[in-house]
């Protein structure tokens, strides 16, 4: 069962060809009618936002990372730790995508600086990680298409709970930067990311592995974990976040399908966990509308909630439908979340009857 | 050879912004900048074929509204990842108040 399912989402193994076969692989997706002039609105960038959430952020990382350091040696420090270990080893997720989308400030320099910190941060190269989150957006849960998918069916449950500490990501990370920098990528990269591309992705590694190479030094000279609690560490004991929030987005849902609503969802969260976050709750939204910076998505909820299934009011009530979802699909493939939409709502944008959410075996493409 | 085929009105497009003309089987993006000067290249995005009159412009900036790629529409020139290649542009001119554009 692994080797069958890792080879029906690898985007190296036959269900690519079959999904381009099938119409499924660079397709149109549904889009609730918006007025133009609302979108401009909506669109439109502005550096504030992300300066004061940013100053907040980094202030906040300053200011646990110094208590925890004042206390270093007692129980005391714990409670700092995690705090910033959360924000380093978490929210850099949220950073990370919404810099990589470019639409976080106006200023392109400063999207791109805070892109790469957040990259590094999260232990993703930022060249491979923009191509792939193109991808993803491209072909959002088109099997052998998105190389996001988190949750496959059946689940790999192991290395899903052992990735709340970053027990598989962290080491799979060391391993692509080894490669990396030593000139390759893998064949599931090489699939997206272009060749004029790829050298920055070597060089990336480079300085990456240079820099914990003097982390781990420092650590070894000062005889002190110190260095690497603050660099490295929160992306294992400050993880778990991460995948409390990022599950929540596709997991247990529909595949092979051509239509946000059926394959993502969008939760309520409270304001700590929107600024943790950066909004990214508003999935739905960010799917059909990716241009749409992080602060102005509550407003395109707004506008769009009318053409969607009801949000999930909590954290707490999207997760009474993801573990059960997950859970069933370990034994039954064929299940999936399917949500009902609102009275009104413009009806499943659902082209082909395969296409139903199910993940059926698609038909091989065989040559002409 | 120049063939100049009128694409719009100038009131059609506000400061800022692009509209989509389709002319002879081809989609073209008509831009107006900020400053008023207007502006052609091809409809399509050079990545994946998306419209670019869904986009968003800024100053002399078109973001395509599927992946963000970004190009300098007054150039064609495509600015960085997820967009490789440069768009093509065709001349304008504005006559009596309508955007001609050179498809030739």
């Amino acid at each position: 069962m692994g080797r069958e399912r890792l080879a029906r989402y690898s985007l190296a193994g036959p269900e690519n060809q079959a999904a381009v076969g099938a119409g499924l692989a660079g397709a149109d997706w549904f889009r609730s009618e918006v007025p133009r002039k609302r979108m401009k609105e909506l669109m439109r960038r502005s550096d504030y936002p992300a300066i004061r959430d940013t100053a907040v952020w980094l202030g906040l990382m300053v200011m646990f990372a110094g208590l925890g350091i004042a206390f270093w040696g007692s129980w005391w420090a714990v409670p700092f730790f995690l705090a910033y270990g959360v924000l380093y080893g978490s929210t850099s997720d949220s950073r990370w995508h919404e810099t990589g989308h470019g639409t976080a400030f106006k200023s392109r320099w400063l999207d791109e600086g805070l892109y790469q910190l957040a990259s590094f941060m999260i232990m993703r190269d930022p060249t491979v990680w923009r191509w792939s989150h193109t991808r993803h957006h491209t072909d959002t849960l088109i099997l052998g298409r998105d190389p996001e998918i988190a949750a496959m069916r059946p689940a790999r449950l192991a290395r899903l709970l052992a990735n709340f500490f970053g027990l598989v990501d962290v080491p799979v990370a060391f391993g692509l930067m080894s490669r990396h920098a030593a000139g390759r990528l893998t064949s599931e990269e090489a699939d997206f990311v272009p060749e004029p591309e790829r050298h920055k992705v070597y060089r990336t590694a480079r300085i990456d592995l240079a820099i914990y190479a003097v982390t781990i030094a420092s650590a070894v000279a000062f005889s002190s974990w110190l260095p690497v609690v603050l660099i490295g560490g929160p992306r294992i004991y400050g993880a778990f976040m991460l995948n409390v929030y990022a599950l929540t987005q596709h997991a247990g849902m529909g595949e092979n399908v051509l239509d946000h609503r059926l394959n993502t969802r969008t939760v309520k969260m409270c304001v700590v966990n929107r600024f943790l976050y950066w909004n990214m709750n508003y999935h739905v939204e960010h799917h059909m509308f990716p241009m749409v910076p992080y602060y102005r998505l509550p407003e395109l909820h707004e506008e769009v909630k009318h053409d969607c299934a009801a949000v999930y009011p909590s954290l707490w009530a999207a997760y009474k439908e993801i573990i059960p979802a997950i859970l069933r699909q370990l034994k039954d493939q064929e299940y999936y979340v399917r949500r009902e939409l609102l009275p009104g709502a413009a009806p499943f944008n659902e082209p082909t009857s395969l296409n139903d959410g199910r993940a059926l075996p698609l038909a091989p493409v065989t040559a002409a | 050879m120049a063939q100049w085929i009128a694409a719009c009105s100038t009131g059609d497009i506000d400061p800022e912004d692009v509209i989509p003309f389709d002319h002879g089987g081809n989609a073209y993006a008509i831009y107006r900048s900020p400053d008023g000067a207007y502006y052609a290249t091809d409809g399509h995005c050079s990545h994946e074929q998306t419209l670019l009159c869904d986009g968003l412009v800024m100053d002399d900036v078109i973001e395509c509204p599927k992946h963000n790629g970004r190009f300098d529409y007054t150039s064609g020139k495509a600015l960085g990842a997820p967009v490789l290649v440069d768009l093509r542009t065709y001349p304008t001119r504005v006559i009596d108040g309508t955007v001609y554009i050179d498809v030739g």
